[in-house]
């Protein structure tokens, strides 16, 4: 294919791109590399002249620690048990909204509050609903339950508060992608005798399968930097630690840079691992960039 | 209507009545919490006996939470600002002009909106403290301009490949000046996605806590969700409930006034780019 360019268009559309471009580079590639950098050195800024360089030992003492393990592990339960949680809710929730058009923009309305509140007031007022002293959902329940005082129930709590601020944008992006299945084809096979589970699973769900991997996409590596929810509620305690929460305590509250700089480009990888699996997955890697 | 359609009717209505009260349940908790007097705080009610008002009192006489708005509402309108006028040239050049690396320019942004910001949280650290920009406006300013030029990107690319842009021509011909033809043919179409755009953005930089945890330590440019998750009562063990449930009150009834008044353009805006797919 002989493209032509027009170098004006060409000098002109690159004048326009540069200053988003090297904003991006300036905050996002050169820490990445300084990261990559910092993290081959001992470096504690509490002790900043026993700075040398370890080569990979840090990396060997993060893998070899318990507390990396015990976080990853947390934060898989976490993105899975969100993501998978939302995904269903998410979907009645299209299917409500693709159907109903009695009060369908009080709905539309309600269901952005959500997504408009900020993360640390949503899980603080969750952590307050679920609060045996302040809170009204041991009643509620007929439970007496001290909710973040053990690991499994403070997971229901923290992936409750996830799935109730992140299933809105999920509803919204798997609504748009059913307003693009043919009304035309569910009719048909109604007449030809299909029930409303054969209509979902046969013709809907295959013909959104992009508008989902897309969806998931997105959302499974949002859930994996889960930090503020987390932060709030327990602040990592009864194991319930993130990777994002034991990056964020090296770096910041131990001010350790050297080894929080090698979780850091640890949970990196991990990123880049989780989009290339899905990448690989939606099939065509220009589909998955029109995608978003 | 026959029994079938009717009780279809009504099982779709009553999931509508559900998504309701799904979103608005925790809301009415933390108003309902807010309004409570310190002695009821702690009376495990959905709803308040008693109805007082002093725990809005206490946060707007406190100098931590009025200087916090202040930061986060200065820091978020610059930022969306910055953000949007940035991604206006990159989005009007991806979509109007032809150019080698233009797809280079999706894809960076595309990585971007994947990258995990505690990645870049330690250097920032050492980088902010070393050029004085720990615990400023500016040092807040910048990530968050970046961290959301994806959105805008994304966003305006998608709105503006809906612009009928040949009007622009038409308008000319008709014996405007590019620059009328710009304010009034252009501009006005344009108008509505810029907004859009503009929402989403502040929308993120509202919200955002990891950066304003980590590269902030004062009243100089701590924002709002740092300082409500570091809020200190009158004694260091106790959470001050009442307070936070006011300041929570208080950061979310303008934002979520503003996402109800334009609730069509953000829904068309977050899922522009998935329509597209």
């Amino acid at each position: 294919m002989s493209e032509r360019y027009d170098p004006a268009e060409e000098r002109l559309g690159w004048l326009l791109c540069t200053p988003a471009v090297l904003a991006m580079l300036l905050v996002t590639a050169y820490p990445i590399l300084y990261a990559i950098w910092l993290s081959l050195f001992r470096y504690d800024l509490r002790f900043p002249d026993e700075r040398a360089f370890v080569g990979l030992a840090n990396y060997a003492s993060v893998l070899t620690s318990e507390v990396w393990w015990q976080s990853l592990a947390s934060t898989l339960v976490i993105t899975i048990g969100s993501v998978t949680l939302e995904l269903v809710l998410g979907m009645l929730f299209a299917l409500v909204m693709h159907r109903v058009f009695f009060l369908r923009r009080t709905v539309r309305a309600s269901i952005l509050i959500p997504y408009a509140i900020i993360t640390v007031v949503a899980a603080l007022a969750w952590k307050f609903a679920f609060d045996p002293v302040t809170g009204f959902v041991n009643p509620w329940l007929g439970l007496e339950l001290a909710w973040f005082g053990e690991r499994w129930s403070a997971f229901v709590v923290i992936i409750l508060t996830e799935v109730w601020k992140t299933t809105p944008f999920m509803a919204l992006l798997l609504l748009a992608g059913l307003t693009l299945v043919p009304q035309d084809l569910l009719d048909a096979a109604r007449v030809d005798g299909a029930n409303a589970v054969q209509r979902f699973f046969r013709i809907t769900l295959p013909l959104m399968r992009r508008a989902l991997l897309v969806a998931l996409l997105f959302r499974t590596l949002d859930a994996f930097r889960i930090f503020d929810t987390v932060f709030v509620q327990t602040r990592g305690a009864q194991g319930t630690e993130t990777v994002s929460i034991v990056g964020y305590h090296a770096l910041v509250t131990r001010l350790n840079l050297g080894l929080g700089s090698a979780v850091s480009v640890l949970i990196f990888l991990c990123v880049i691992l989780i989009a290339v699996l899905f990448v690989k997955v939606l099939g065509a890697g220009p589909a998955a960039e029109e995608g978003r | 209507m026959s029994a079938r359609g009717l009780l279809e009717t009504l099982f779709w209505r009553a999931g509508t009545f559900v998504i309701v009260v799904y979103a608005l349940l925790p809301v009415a908790w933390i108003v309902s919490l807010s309004l409570k007097p310190a002695g009821d705080l702690n009376d495990n009610r959905f709803l308040p006996r008693r109805i007082s008002l002093e725990h809005y009192r206490a946060i707007l006489d406190d100098a931590q939470f009025p200087a916090a708005l202040w930061n986060s509402v200065g820091i978020a309108v610059i930022a969306t600002v910055l953000s949007v006028l940035l991604a206006m040239f990159a989005a009007y050049a991806i979509v109007r002009l032809r150019f080698r690396g233009r797809d280079l320019v999706l894809a960076a942004a595309l990585s971007i909106a994947m990258f995990p910001p505690i990645a870049v949280i330690g250097p920032l650290f050492n980088l902010w403290r070393g050029i004085g920009l720990y615990d400023t406006w500016l040092g807040l300013i910048l990530p968050y301009m970046t961290f959301t030029l994806p959105l805008a990107i994304w966003t305006l690319s998608a709105f503006f490949r809906e612009i009928p842009w040949d009007l622009d021509k038409a308008a000319r011909v008709d014996g405007a000046t590019p620059l009328q033809a710009f304010r009034y043919v252009i501009a006005p179409l344009a108008a509505p996605g810029v907004f859009t755009a503009a929402i989403l953005v502040f929308i993120f930089a509202w919200n955002d806590f990891l950066f304003a945890a980590a590269l902030t330590s004062t009243n100089d440019a701590r924002t709002v969700p740092a300082a409500i998750a570091f809020f200190t009562g009158s004694s260091r063990f106790e959470l001050p409930t009442g307070s936070i449930a006011a300041a929570s009150v208080v950061v979310t009834v303008p934002v979520a006034l503003v996402v109800l008044l334009f609730q069509q353009r953000i829904v068309a805006g977050l899922t522009a780019g998935a329509v597209k797919g």
